[in-house]
């Protein structure tokens, strides 16, 4: 009876309930969202399994994977891991039995539906705790769950976010734009609001499923995004916990306009049902870290920094037409006079770097041409910005990269009031 | 003979004063429907231009790429051009409707045919203004994909799409409105006929390198080891 009911009101499998229901309540639920993932999934499990047994062995748990489809056997390798060797590598003894739940949610991936159905289940299992586990998370060690969980399940917090050590170079997106226009806009000093390691309350996932997003193809593409701006405007309590190396090398495929879709069209499409709250904020706090809030390695990458210049001069020049319905006359000018300039003297400043953002999210909110469009042309510009702060930062040390990254903050939060200024009217 | 005269006189005096009174109240009567009209084409000029004003059509039509096109034409705006259009097509519906009373020979079909002409005018009209919106939106978006995938000459990509679109969008518009029917269409294959002959025969010849440049990189690994390996940065 509850079976079918349940099978009637959920977007979930009938197999997927099932096997829920099988499981019964749990404590903590550990997500794994894939796809074509079987060279790198079966480490990644055995870790999870281990950290589990290792650090919670009274709590019900219970890992559950939500596949796109994979063609390469990732789902059976998942089903097959079993947790024997996970427990004779474990000193302490299991006290419960460690669940593992495998559903295929579509033929094709989608990242909205796939947390969508984590969200589900940890409510459908009363998870107290949920965490999320990317599956090119090669480098992830049983640590990291406890890092991960314990906050949420233990001390109370709504949204465990990640920090990482990774390359001074690498996540340029999350440095110049994800990190300082939320921590301006929100006034929370969050590092990686776009995570795909991530831990969350079953409060928090349960408020966050009831939005009404999963039918907005836009915010389905930018859940992760949308997940943290939803706990900042709920109030939620937000902390962060230091993971520890993620080497750029997982996320080398990820292309950068759709890099920008899921994380820069989902902030700017947060900006219009927040007004209220992001126009009354003023300044930025830091928030609960456990262990560095950034670490940054120093080894030498060898970047093709003139490609990143060609393409943005490529885009100042073709997209003119574009640019003159989303930028204002005088930024527009600004651009147009510095792809002039020689590569030694090229300078995309912080200042006009911070007015062609706040400019971008105006004529988002405006939708002057197509949403999808106004995104596509800003990543041009981004690479521009990106040669920049390479440029800058060729020689610098972590503390000097740590202080460039803090005054292009500044630079976000003191021209706030210009957004607010162009947001109703029209530069 | 003085009498036949002034009895014909008089008949047709007569005849005419009778002529003019049976054409006096309808001549009245093209008056009133003109006022009439012209009061009803106004309301609703105004009318159409609030409704036009509200769902913000002007910025709609800047975005189809039609502002544009009038603004050299050194036409007034596009809420102002489809306000004055229904104004004027509303009155002299009006006009029309009033000379039909009048009875005149041979007019009334060709009002009938005035009538009938109206709806595939609008028809056309709005094919010209969604092709031009889809025109305007293509171009853009392969004009931004170009750009995004360092793709050489995207404007000259982007125009060829718009141009393309265009001339499809026209030569329907055209056969809607039964002008030229199949002068336009003639147009039309040769046009797209000829477009893609050249591109086939640019492709060819001019891009042979370019062709095996790309298919080398798709389908030989290895090739662009080194060449992707400077470009490891990532956003996130």
């Amino acid at each position: 009876m509850t079976e079918a009911s349940l099978a009637e009101e959920s977007f979930l499998t009938d197999d997927l309930l099932r096997q829920l229901i099988n499981v019964g309540e749990v404590d903590i639920l550990v997500g794994v969202p894939t796809h074509n993932d079987a060279k790198t999934i079966g480490p990644i499990v055995e870790t999870i399994q281990a950290g589990i047994l290792g650090f919670f062995p009274r709590a019900r748990a219970a890992i559950i994977n939500v596949d796109g489809g994979s063609r390469d056997g990732t789902r059976e390798l998942i089903v097959g891991a079993g947790i024997d060797d996970a427990k004779s590598t474990s000193k302490v003894r299991t006290l419960r039995t460690l669940h593992s739940i495998s559903t295929q949610y579509a033929t094709t991936p989608a990242r909205g539906t796939a947390l969508r159905t984590i969200l589900a289940a940890a409510e459908l299992l009363r998870a107290k705790a949920c965490a999320v586990v990317s599956p090119e998370s090669t480098q992830i060690t049983t640590e990291w769950l406890t890092s991960l969980l314990r906050p949420a399940y233990i001390e109370d917090f709504d949204l465990v976010l990640p920090t990482y050590r990774r390359h001074r170079f690498d996540g340029i997106l999350l440095s110049n734009l994800l990190y300082p226009m939320t921590r301006a806009l929100y006034g929370l000093r969050i590092r990686e609001p776009y995570a795909l390691d991530f831990a969350f309350s079953g409060r928090l996932g349960s408020q966050f499923l009831a939005e009404n997003v999963w039918h907005d193809e836009a915010a389905q593409a930018g859940s992760e995004t949308q997940f943290t701006l939803t706990a900042i405007a709920g109030g939620y309590r937000i902390c962060q916990s230091f993971l520890g190396s993620k080497d750029q090398i997982e996320r080398r495929s990820v292309d950068l306009v759709p890099a920008m879709r899921q994380t820069v069209g989902a902030l700017f499409a947060s900006l219009e049902p927040k007004v209220s709250l992001w126009s009354t904020t003023n300044g930025s706090l830091p928030i609960s870290t456990t262990g560095p809030e950034q670490e940054f390695t120093l080894e030498p990458l060898r970047v093709n920094r003139k490609r990143l210049r060609d393409m943005f001069l490529t885009g100042v020049t073709e997209l003119e037409s574009v640019f003159q319905s989303i930028l204002s006359p005088s930024t527009l000018a600004e651009l147009q006079r510095i792809a002039r300039l020689e590569e030694t003297g090229f300078c995309y400043s912080a200042e006009l770097w911070v007015k062609t953002v706040y400019e971008f999210a105006a004529a988002y909110h405006k939708s002057v041409i197509s949403r999808d469009h106004i995104i596509q042309a800003m990543a041009p510009l981004f690479r521009g910005r990106a040669f920049t702060f390479l440029t800058e930062n060729r020689t610098a040390s972590a503390a000097n990269v740590e202080d460039d990254i803090e005054a292009l903050c500044l630079e976000f939060e003191r021209m706030k009031p210009y957004l607010r200024e162009i947001w109703n009217g029209r530069e | 003979m003085w009498e036949m005269i002034v009895s014909e006189l008089t008949q047709a005096m007569q005849e005419l004063a009778r002529g003019f009174a049976h054409l006096l109240p309808r001549i009245i009567v093209v008056v009133i429907m003109a006022f009439v009209g012209w009061v009803v084409a106004y309301l609703l000029k105004v009318f159409l231009r609030s409704i036009l004003r509200l769902i913000k059509f002007d910025t709609l039509s800047e975005n189809a790429g039609a502002s544009q096109l009038l603004t050299k034409a050194a036409l007034p705006s596009a809420t102002d051009l489809l306000c004055r259009f229904v104004f004027w097509v509303a009155w002299l519906g009006f006009i029309l409707l009033g000379v039909r009373v009048l009875g005149i020979a041979g007019l009334e079909e060709q009002i009938a045919k005035f009538f009938l002409f109206l709806p595939r005018l609008f028809v056309a009209l709005l094919i010209l203004f969604l092709g031009l919106l889809g025109a305007t939106f293509l171009s853009r978006a392969v004009l931004l994909a170009a750009v995004n995938a360092n793709f050489p000459s995207p404007r000259l990509l982007s125009v060829s799409i718009r141009s393309i679109v265009i001339i499809f969008v026209l030569s329907m518009a055209f056969e809607e409105v039964g002008v030229a029917e199949e002068t336009m269409l003639v147009a039309f294959g040769i046009a797209f006929g000829a477009t893609m002959l050249g591109l086939a025969i640019a492709f060819g010849t001019g891009g042979k390198d370019l062709a095996r440049q790309f298919l080398e990189k798709r389908l030989v690994r290895g090739t662009s080891k080194d060449e992707g390996k400077e470009d490891d940065l990532s956003p996130l």
